[in-house]
């Protein structure tokens, strides 16, 4: 994407933003709350269009994109919550993210035929395999409402994963996820990358510092850096953002140690 | 604004309800995990081959031993299910509310009504097929111009079909025969089928005994095909759908599609009904498609649980035969007979706010959601058992 802007009446929400997402990269989009983040990756989803910029995907320009053209280009994306079916279990909310290697149609539905039972039942294996691939095989027959947090966020990856998307996007993966939870995501995101790129929004600095090969850093609708994570690390615009101006360590110190009245 | 859903259900609570109580009863699964032992042949054709076997087998039996009367209320009720049937596919699976389903049927059956005014008409099968078809035409139309609208904005648009479409036939009543409407000549029962009822029970095979059956039959085939698609890959998505459409999109869904064809396989049976309903009543007529047409079947999926066909069926049946029986009850009473019939509607509106507060899953989908708790509690058992044992 390039020189992408938006702008949501007169509030101009990002400005001028570009990235790339490398084949086999795991791209991070990081930045502090109301920085864009999401709205950059609505962008990409076709949910809110540019003002200005062009957005390219396998050297193709992508004009008047819609969602539901997505997973058909090979694009998965996850929802900052987890967006799973309520009222479908497990395994039929995986099976939806494998809607586009359904074959059979209307009418081999309504007649019950056979090709329509054997449609099913590789959409029925494929989700199962997903299940299994992140651990949540066992609840295939719940419903989502019942499951803990973090299964529910597994679940909805099985979903975006079951696609078998060229590309990934991640909001906020890790939200609600304990230590260890989030160290076994990590992993799952660097496994993937053998078959999908990935751009990934997060919050968590030390996921994102680990499984990132290149970051791009917004605040407040303008891109700051960008570049691998050391690089964004060492950058003091970054460090800025985040901690406000001028961090004067000696001084916070000597606030925190005389009681810090005004906090 | 696309991430609207929010962690809401606490961490590792043990039931398995779904969250979503109204429409629990369409909730069954499409696709059950593998390792669940089941008498049930594995082809879904064969499994609802089976059950068509049976309901034909039970409607066969029920006509027969009862008198003409309720056969007449039974193919009263064939009609009902029909379109309940198909209303229950559009609300309980896709989550859309039509006010309009009186209207629909009322193409069927003006359809029906001139098709058999021909001298020479054509074969009943075939003038309930172009019945169904042109009803699904122009429900398709309509969930064209409504695939946009949800829930009260879709009520209301429906609602104007429902209030504009039978003020059609009293502005052409050259045609449609205006407020009188068209009376139906319901055609003779064909030879096979008298010797097919003398053959099994010996009764009289007249023409309410043969409308009634011919009611039977396109319930049966409608459920079959209904049934077919809810348990598919269709009914799943219809499903998603319903329940996160963004989350649906992002899979790949186009929502105004599966939305145009939730409503127009909708419409379709409601077609069918239609034109069974004239069939039945003998007349096409603006006063037979009200308002009230409308909300009595989207009442009776309620009661019967939304987007469950046994239920619409279940509902269909108490529409039917709830108020004869009330009346009956109230006659028994000593009320006469003007009292008697004004107690049917009070009882219908008691019986809805009763099933309202205490099963608001409907019928079906009270008993689903019933079952779940119980295999919850018992899995929880199980657990609990061998962790300690």
């Amino acid at each position: 994407m390039t020189g992408i802007s938006v702008s949501f009446g007169g509030v101009a929400a990002l400005s001028d933003v570009s990235l790339t997402v490398e084949p086999g990269q795991v791209h991070g989009l990081i930045g502090p709350n109301g920085a864009g983040k999401t709205t950059l990756f609505n962008v990409a989803c076709g949910l809110v269009r540019p003002s200005a910029g062009r957005i390219v995907w396998r050297d193709q320009e992508l004009r008047r994109l819609k969602p539901s053209q997505l997973s058909g280009l090979g694009i998965s994306r996850t929802l900052q919550g987890v967006g799973l079916f309520a009222g479908l279990t497990v395994l039929e909310n995986v099976m939806i993210g494998a809607h586009r290697h359904a074959k059979a149609g209307f009418f081999s539905a309504l007649l019950a035929l056979p090709t329509a039972d054997k449609d099913d039942r590789l959409l029925r294996e494929r989700a199962q395999q997903a299940l299994v691939e992140l651990g949540a095989e066992s609840y295939a027959d719940r419903y989502p409402g019942s499951l803990p947090y973090p299964v529910q966020k597994r679940v909805a990856l099985a979903r975006a994963l079951v696609a078998e998307p060229d590309l990934l996007l991640l909001d906020e993966p890790a939200s609600g996820l304990s230590e260890d939870e989030m160290h076994e995501l990590g992993e799952l995101i660097r496994a993937v990358t053998t078959r999908m790129s990935v751009l990934l929004v997060e919050h968590h600095m030390d996921l994102v510092m680990r499984v990132c090969d290149r970051i791009t850093v917004l605040d407040s609708g303008q891109q700051i850096a960008a570049g691998t994570p050391a690089e964004v690390q060492a950058n003091p615009a970054v460090t800025e953002a985040y901690l406000g101006d001028d961090v004067d360590v000696e001084a916070d110190a000597a606030e925190l140690a005389s009681g810090g009245s005004n906090a | 604004m696309s991430d609207s859903q929010t962690p809401t259900s606490a961490a590792g609570a043990a039931t398995e309800e779904a969250p979503v109580e109204a429409t629990a009863a369409a909730n069954a699964p499409s696709a059950q995990a593998a390792g669940g032992r089941s008498f049930l042949p594995k082809s879904t054709l064969l499994r609802h081959l089976v059950v068509v076997l049976l309901a034909i087998v039970a409607a066969v039996v029920i006509l027969e031993i009862t008198d003409p009367f309720t056969n007449s209320q039974l193919a009263q009720l064939s009609y009902y299910a029909i379109a309940a049937g198909g209303l229950t596919v559009l609300t309980g699976l896709n989550g859309q509310v039509s006010l309009g389903h009186g209207a629909l049927m009322a193409v069927g059956a003006y359809t029906t009504a001139l098709f058999l005014q021909a001298d020479e008409p054509v074969p009943l099968p075939l003038i309930l097929l172009v019945s169904t078809l042109v009803a699904t035409v122009v429900g398709a139309l309509v969930g064209v111009a409504a695939a946009r609208l949800h829930g009260p904005y879709l009520a209301g648009a429906t609602l104007a079909l429902a209030v504009g479409l039978p003020g059609l036939a009293i502005y052409f009543h050259d045609i449609f025969g205006g407020e009188q409407g068209m009376r139906v000549r319901a055609p003779q029962p064909p030879d096979a089928f008298k010797d097919f009822i003398s053959f099994v029970s010996g009764n009289s095979a007249t023409g309410t005994k043969w409308l009634a059956y011919v009611g039977a039959i396109c319930l049966v085939i409608t459920y079959f095909l209904l049934a077919n698609l809810v348990r598919s890959r269709i009914g799943r998505t219809w499903r998603a759908v319903r329940d996160q459409d963004v989350a649906a999109e992002l899979a790949g869904i186009n929502l105004g599609t599966w939305r145009v064809l939730a409503f127009t396989v909708s419409a379709a049976a409601a077609g069918l009904a239609g034109g069974v309903l004239a069939l039945v009543i003998r007349l096409a007529a603006p006063s037979g498609f009200t308002l009230v047409l409308s909300l009595s079947l989207l009442t009776a999926i309620v009661l019967g649980g939304l987007g469950s066909l046994l239920g619409a069926l279940l509902g269909s049946a108490l529409l039917v035969f709830l108020p004869p029986f009330v009346t009956d009850l109230g006659a028994d009473f000593g009320l006469d007979n003007t009292e008697a019939a004004q107690l049917a509607p009070f009882v219908y509106g008691v019986v809805l706010i009763v099933a309202m507060i205490f099963a608001p899953a409907g019928f079906v989908g009270t008993v689903r959601l019933r079952w779940l708790t119980y295999r919850a509690k018992q899995r929880a058992a199980a657990a609990r058992s061998s962790s300690g044992g």
